[in-house]
């Protein structure tokens, strides 16, 4: 398939560039639909792959009756100064998905989110995946390079039914003097699976995020990952939980943290609620230059029979990993490199090619350095 | 080849290494042997460059070349090249990102080698990382074979390897050393730390060693040298000094 997204042509060269890291594909190729949303516009909304559906927050509110079921739901509207805001709006912006029963999509369904004047975008997404369907969603949330500050609210609400399968990969570009408070959460049902990618390589003013996956059914299974960096100027607030309520649940939950100057949070909770429950974290984080990475990881149990486990690590390139790439004939600052892409380096299991590619492409084309 | 000339080595500011002087000319592979701690993986570290070896005295000269002060990359790219006894894990480098890194403009040649050495799935590995003894030593080996270097320094190849794996490693050592051409026509030399010899068994060496606390106390036939240490072991080396 190939849809040209007309008001993409609208912006500067440079922007093209920022939104393509994201893994934004104008021409669609590659993808079996789009939602792109421009401040608080929405320019383009189209699936054409038959069991996924997309709409707007508003339109999926006036078409479905039962979207109500699913409408602030996960996330507290009172949660706090964010949620509020977003769900102060008379004309919620955002978008819904929902993949029908059975249904599979083989490319991933854009979405991207950009901000390119106002000072504030809100956002309302909903996901479904219907009993036994399988979606993949890959979302790029980018700021225009001349945006000196702004700030984006996000509120995301996924639903994994019986034996189905999500899997969103957030790539952010943000700007310097931007601010980003996504507010997520998952339920997952019997043998449902949800897994939640999130790269940040670009400097950006301020992220926290802490999206929380429930496992309510029997044998489903949540995997957030992360690679950040925190570049001079930026902090970086970032975790993820996961609450082990059914028998033969699993989660797991990997960072990968980088800093170059800036500060990051890394956290992490799973608390395992019921027996025959299974969980660990692994936060790393490579201190290249004076920064600050604090990793929190969290396990709690509350029965027997749940096995909960954490390993974090902080540090730096260690020098005899440098020296023997060096005495391969790399110089210092392309084993240093080498070394670094290689930490960052996470292979996502469940991940179509795809996006794994994409998430390896992002982390490439990093300013960073390496 | 290589040419070492009254070196002297500090670790710390403890002199370990005094006034070595070793000379190793093209197509000759030569022998280190001498009790442990007595400064031979010191000095083959040395020759490669590695940070933590302050050269004192003397100087080290690669095809004629004072290599003393040089980085380790650059001694790698005149052609010197280092078998780690016991190599670091690097968690998350692939094995072979790693080989295509280093193997400049011949990536192809990648699975060939990876393959002959029987670590075709070791690639997608972090380096090092849970690899056995014998693995370790292949994975050495392989990285060599991509970097082809001319001068080729081993330190303790056969250590915690099993048999089958050192026919395999030394056979592939033997042609890294060109010990398959005529010795008119051989460029490559070799330095190789050894306590045992079992990998001589596939070498053909043409001097041997005998290092003693941070010294070359002689030199000679490498064979000839490890028969009389297996036979009386290096008691009468650390008493002896015949140069």
């Amino acid at each position: 398939m190939q849809k040209n997204i007309e008001e993409l042509e609208s912006l500067s060269a440079e922007d093209k560039k920022r939104l393509a890291v994201t893994g934004l594909e104008v021409d669609s190729f590659n993808r079996c639909g789009s939602f792109f949303q421009i401040d608080q516009e929405i320019v383009y909304s189209s699936c054409e792959y038959e069991g996924i559906e997309i709409l707007t927050l508003e339109g999926a509110l006036a078409k479905y009756a039962w979207m109500e079921q699913y409408y602030w739901k996960l996330v507290e509207k009172d949660r706090d100064e964010y949620t509020r805001y977003v769900a102060q709006q008379a004309h919620p912006k955002g978008y819904v998905v929902i993949a029908k029963k059975g249904s599979k999509n083989v490319l991933p369904l854009q979405t991207c989110l950009f901000l390119a004047h106002e000072s504030i975008q809100h956002v309302h997404n909903i996901i479904i995946a219907e009993e036994g369907a399988e979606l993949h969603l890959i979302s790029g949330c980018a700021s225009s390079a001349s945006t000196q500050h702004g700030a984006h609210y996000g509120v995301t609400e996924f639903y994994v039914g019986k034996n189905a399968q999500i899997s969103t990969t957030m790539i952010h570009t943000w700007g310097r003097e931007i601010e980003v408070y996504p507010r997520s959460a998952a339920r997952v049902e019997e043998n449902g699976t949800f897994l939640s990618n999130y790269v940040a390589m670009s400097p950006v003013k301020n992220v926290q995020m802490y999206p929380v996956a429930e496992l309510v059914g029997e044998g489903a299974v949540a995997r957030f990952n992360s690679v950040v960096v925190a570049m001079p100027g930026s902090c970086l607030d970032l975790g993820s939980r996961a609450i082990l309520s059914a028998k033969d649940t699993s989660a797991e939950l990997i960072s990968r943290a980088i800093t170059r100057g800036g500060t990051m949070i890394a956290r992490a909770h799973i608390l395992g609620e019921v027996e025959d429950t299974k969980g660990h974290i692994e936060c790393k984080g490579l201190i290249l230059e004076d920064g600050i990475i604090h990793a929190v990881p969290e396990i709690e149990g509350w029965v027997t029979g749940t096995e909960l486990s954490h390993e974090a690590a902080v540090g730096k390139i260690a020098r005899e990993e440098i020296e023997y790439l060096m005495s391969r004939g790399l110089d210092e600052d392309e084993a240093t490199a080498t070394i670094i892409r290689g930490f960052l380096d996470v292979k996502i299991e469940g991940l179509p090619d795809m996006l794994q590619k994409q998430i390896d492409a992002a982390i490439d084309a990093a300013e960073s350095g390496f | 080849m290589l040419r070492i000339e009254d070196l002297h080595v500090e670790i710390g500011g403890r002199e370990v290494l005094h006034d070595i002087n070793l000379h190793i000319s093209e197509g000759e592979t030569h022998v280190l042997m001498g009790p442990n701690g007595s400064g031979k993986t010191t000095l083959i570290r040395t020759i490669m460059g590695f940070g933590d070896y302050h050269v004192t005295g003397g100087a080290i000269l690669y095809r004629g070349r004072d290599i003393t002060n040089l980085p380790i990359h650059e001694r790698a790219r005149y052609g010197i090249g280092l078998m780690f006894q016991r190599p670091p894990t690097i968690a998350g480098l692939k094995l072979g990102k790693m080989l295509v890194a280093t193997s400049g403009n011949r990536p192809e040649e990648v699975a060939e080698y990876a393959a002959a050495m029987n670590m075709a799935e070791f690639l997608d590995r972090d380096i090092n990382a849970g690899f056995s003894g014998g693995e370790i030593k292949r994975s050495e080996v392989l990285q060599l074979m991509i970097q082809q270097p001319d001068f080729v320094m081993l330190d303790e190849p056969e250590s915690g390897v099993d048999l089958e794996n050192i026919s395999l490693i030394g056979s592939a050592i033997a042609k890294l050393l060109e010990k398959d051409r005529h010795i008119v026509s051989r460029h490559k030399s070799g330095l190789i730390i050894t306590h045992t010899g079992y990998i001589l068994d596939y070498i053909e060496t043409d001097g041997g060693h005998m290092m003693c606390d941070g010294e070359i106390r002689c030199h000679g036939n490498a064979r000839e040298m490890l028969q009389l240490i297996k036979a009386k072991g290096y008691r009468e080396c650390i008493e002896c000094k015949k140069i």
